[in-house]
């Protein structure tokens, strides 16, 4: 087993080269300065942003509102800034590296939301509460990429389960009028096409990207075709109920961060309790180091005795049960009723997320809170009346998807087995 | 000449051989063993697709419910009803055509003819839409943002046919055909390049694009483009008169030039990449990186050329849509013309020729699944379920040889060849 571990053992990320250490020092420079002439420069100095610190309609762990001087705050931020970059050329942060910029980029968010909501106010957690929920979609499709991906089937048809779960949480929710069965409902529909796409991917040894296409368009076509055949038709077949909000116990409680992430409602904990269950069994168990070793070097996994056509199938039936849950969310966690394509390309994103995290279920969690908070500032700018128009705010997350596909952050490394058949000698 | 020598060259021909297998020689193999596999992929798809129809209708089930064999006769009649439709729809009424034939009247033939020129006016798109996939195929990039790159190019081609004014049409619908072309161009060229520098995937990234495309033209439409008093809904101003592709035919029917436009650019992109050199090195880039570049080929020069051409090509899709048929740009403007060209590209075995028979067959699909919905009530988008199945097929031989139980062939199948993450 030696050979395995020591094959999937180190797979971080890369040394810092001395171009890659010059060039993200410039980045960090050029956004500090960007802070100062977007935002900071055409302040006035007396104008003030207030950020609520309690979303709307919560009365347990709230918190002062905070009210900051704009102009002063932004100019802190870009001397921040520029004191990183100066750093990091002089000296260098060394593995921090990809952190810093991350920090660089954060400001830079916050410093355009201070710019917004100068002379007015802007509820922070209220922005944050929605974007962890927004984050659950794709963190979760992060997952199942994950799951199918480690164990070495690329699975690019996540988008078209998630649509078949949504569509059959809410048929099967409204005609059992349980949110617990429709969620089971989505979740074996996922299971269906994710055993189509193993069978076509694994048995028939299909191109994988082509295969999760042929799911994402049948998944469109059938979706579509049922919704007009019937959901439209009786409405009382597409009016699940959902699953509401409640808070935990005692977490709760915790000022700012419970009524984030400890008043929402069962999806958010489901995506916790995954989290640290795929963690754990993929980096501390037997089975995780299999799965992992089949995704990486499926001809000595075979040797040692794993079956390893048999472990790419259960890598996509878990990858389909995330995916399922991944679709429910939006039936069930979020709208209440399904629509023709209402998961927006948000498996494609969960994807991204995947890669941004380097295949890790904590990267995952952080690509996909980035990219909920970039959807949740695009729908509350959009109530502030800012002068940017909301389609274009709408772009953000596909910006931000590709700014880290071209490698702005450092390139992860990919299984190295994925995408490629297993064939026995 | 030594005998070292020529072996080196038999060895070079050889392998121009594998790369490059005369297209006279797969007809000559045998024209139906050729078509048989996408044949009987379409045919099971039509099976599925009448599966579809009577499991999800309602009078059947009353009708199983009453006895097995009236839902059987119930089942059959619904699936006949509307198979018919869809033929009449997409071909025109064949008893229809022989009497206007017979009667001699110009106009009746037309209107009788009109469902089939109809077809052809719904494959137009198709057609170059499947090209642009193709070309990507062959170059190993998997294009999926033609959708995303159809609607610049429409945007760019709407612009250009409203904005500009007082010019010949001879120039100004060129210019605006053109417009689309370059609109196109630039949005593929974006993925192209960052897929050849940095190795993002051109899958995740033409994606991206593609919704960024759609935000885009949203806001261009109910913003810059807008049409004074459109009321805030997204709809571009009607184009010039001198900026229209003819209509061959009065108002009802649309039959137009950009058909033969289409054509045309097949032909073209036939002898771009088969009778070129350009076309060979691009080709061996896309079935065989590593030789590539032993051959000292550029990629990064493959893979940004074959963008801008498959992006170019869905640009003038979109044009020559806004051009001949809708005549001002609206959020409908295509029915997933970009998704479905992927499914084309493929069942046409990515040759321009097969494309365009590949796009018949969709367009005419299509086409005929609107008169379906009207007699029969049946979803469009039956159609979308249809493709996938014949799509699946078609890239799984394996699966239709195994149902009619077809010998396996000799030579294996191409393949298409589609990287990993990360460009690797």
């Amino acid at each position: 087993m030696t050979t395995i571990t020591q094959t999937i053992k180190h797979r971080r990320i890369s040394e810092i080269t001395p171009a890659r250490k010059v060039s993200m020092g410039i980045v960090e420079i050029l956004i500090g300065i960007l802070i100062y002439i977007l935002f900071a420069a055409a302040l006035a100095p007396e104008l003030q942003t207030t950020f609520n610190m309690t979303p709307g309609g919560i009365n347990v762990g709230t918190m002062a509102d905070w009210v900051l001087p704009s102009r002063a705050t932004l100019l802190v931020f870009t001397l921040i800034c520029i004191g990183i970059g100066a750093f990091q050329l002089i000296k260098g942060f060394g593995r921090a590296t990809n952190g810093m910029v991350g920090l660089c980029g954060l400001l830079f968010v916050m410093a355009f939301l201070i710019w917004q909501a100068s002379g007015k106010s802007l509820n922070l957690s209220g922005m944050l509460s929605s974007a962890v929920l927004l984050a659950v979609p794709i963190t979760l499709a992060a997952f199942s990429g994950i799951l199918a991906e480690r164990s070495g089937t690329i699975n690019i048809a996540i988008e078209g389960m998630m649509l078949m779960s949504s569509m059959f949480a809410a048929l099967i929710g409204s005609l059992t009028n349980s949110a617990v069965l429709g969620l089971l409902g989505g979740v074996l529909s996922s299971v269906a096409l994710a055993m189509l796409h193993a069978v076509l991917c694994i048995k028939y040894k299909i191109n994988q990207t082509v295969s999760g296409t042929v799911i994402n368009i049948f998944s469109a076509g059938m979706t579509a075709f049922i919704s007009q055949k019937f959901l439209q038709k009786y409405q009382n077949l597409n009016a699940p109920p959902m699953l509401s909000r409640f808070p935990v116990p005692l977490l709760s409680r915790i000022p700012f961060i419970g009524p984030i992430v400890f008043n929402q409602n069962l999806f958010v904990y489901l995506m916790l309790v995954i989290l640290v269950v795929l963690q754990l069994a993929l980096f501390s168990t037997r089975w995780g180091l299999r799965l992992r070793s089949v995704g990486e070097h499926p001809k000595a996994a075979d040797t040692l005795g794993i079956d390893v056509i048999r472990t790419r199938y259960v890598g996509m039936l878990l990858s389909g049960v995330v995916a399922g849950i991944a679709g429910a969310f939006f039936t069930l966690g979020s709208v209440g009723r399904f629509d023709e394509g209402m998961t927006a390309g948000k498996g494609f994103i969960g994807l991204a997320a995947m890669i941004f995290g380097n295949w890790y279920p904590f990267g995952a969690l952080g690509a996909g809170l980035l990219f909920g908070f970039a959807d949740a500032i695009g729908s509350k700018l959009s109530l502030l009346g800012s002068a940017i128009p909301p389609q274009v705010m709408g772009m953000a997350p596909y910006l931000i998807t590709m700014i880290v596909l071209a490698g702005f952050i450092g390139k992860g490394q990919a299984p190295a087995a994925e995408g490629k058949p297993y064939e026995k000698e | 000449m030594s005998e070292a020598q020529a072996e080196k060259k038999d060895l070079g021909q050889a392998l121009l051989k594998e790369i490059n297998p005369p297209p006279e020689e797969e007809h000559k193999k045998g024209f139906w063993k050729s078509i048989s596999i996408p044949a009987l992929a379409i045919l099971t798809g039509l099976l599925i697709g009448a599966f579809m129809i009577a499991a999800t209708s309602t009078t059947v089930w009353a009708a199983f419910g009453e006895s097995i064999w009236r839902g059987f006769g119930t089942a059959f009649k619904e699936i006949g009803t509307a198979y018919q439709a869809l033929f009449t729809g997409a071909l025109g009424d064949p008893v229809r055509i022989v009497r206007a034939l017979g009667s001699g009247d110009a106009k009746e033939i037309r209107s009788a003819l009109n469902p089939f020129l109809e077809s052809l006016v719904q494959s137009t798109p198709y057609i170059f839409t499947g090209l642009a996939v193709a070309v990507g195929f062959r170059s190993g990039l998997f294009n999926i943002g033609v959708e995303g790159q159809l609607f610049i190019g429409a945007a760019a081609a709407t612009y250009v046919g409203y904005a500009v004014t007082g010019l010949p049409g001879f120039i100004h619908m060129p210019l605006a055909l053109l417009a689309g072309a370059l609109g196109g161009a630039f949005w593929a060229f974006i993925p192209g390049f960052l897929k050849a520098k940095t190795g993002g995937h051109e899958v995740i990234n033409t994606i991206m694009m593609n919704w960024i495309a759609f935000r885009l033209t949203e806001w261009l439409l109910s913003g810059p483009m807008s049409r004074p008093g459109s009321g805030g809904m997204p709809l571009s101003p009607l184009i010039q008169k001198s900026a229209e592709i003819p209509q061959f035919f009065q108002a009802p029917i649309r039959f137009h030039l950009g058909f033969f436009i289409a054509l045309a650019v097949a032909w073209l992109i036939n002898w771009l990449l088969f009778k070129t050199t350009w076309g060979l090195n691009l080709r061996t880039v896309g079935t065989n990186p590593r030789a590539a570049k032993y051959a000292g080929l550029s990629t990064t020069k493959s893979i940004i050329t074959a963008m801008l051409i498959s992006g170019g090509l869905a640009g003038i899709a979109g044009a020559v849509q806004i051009l001949a048929v809708n005549h001002s740009m609206a959020l409908g403007l295509s029915s997933g013309y970009g998704f479905d060209s992927i499914a084309l590209a493929l069942i046409g075995n990515n040759t321009p020729l097969g494309v365009i028979l590949a796009s018949l067959l969709f367009g005419t699909l299509r086409n005929g699944a609107t008169r379906m919905m009207v007699v029969s009530a049946i979803p469009i988008d039956i159609v979308d379920v249809i493709q996938a199945i014949i799509l699946m097929f078609v890239a799984a031989p394996a699966i239709i040889r195994a149902i009619y139980h077809l010998k396996q062939p000799k030579k294996e199948e191409t393949t298409i060849f589609v990287s990993g993450w990360g460009g690797k």
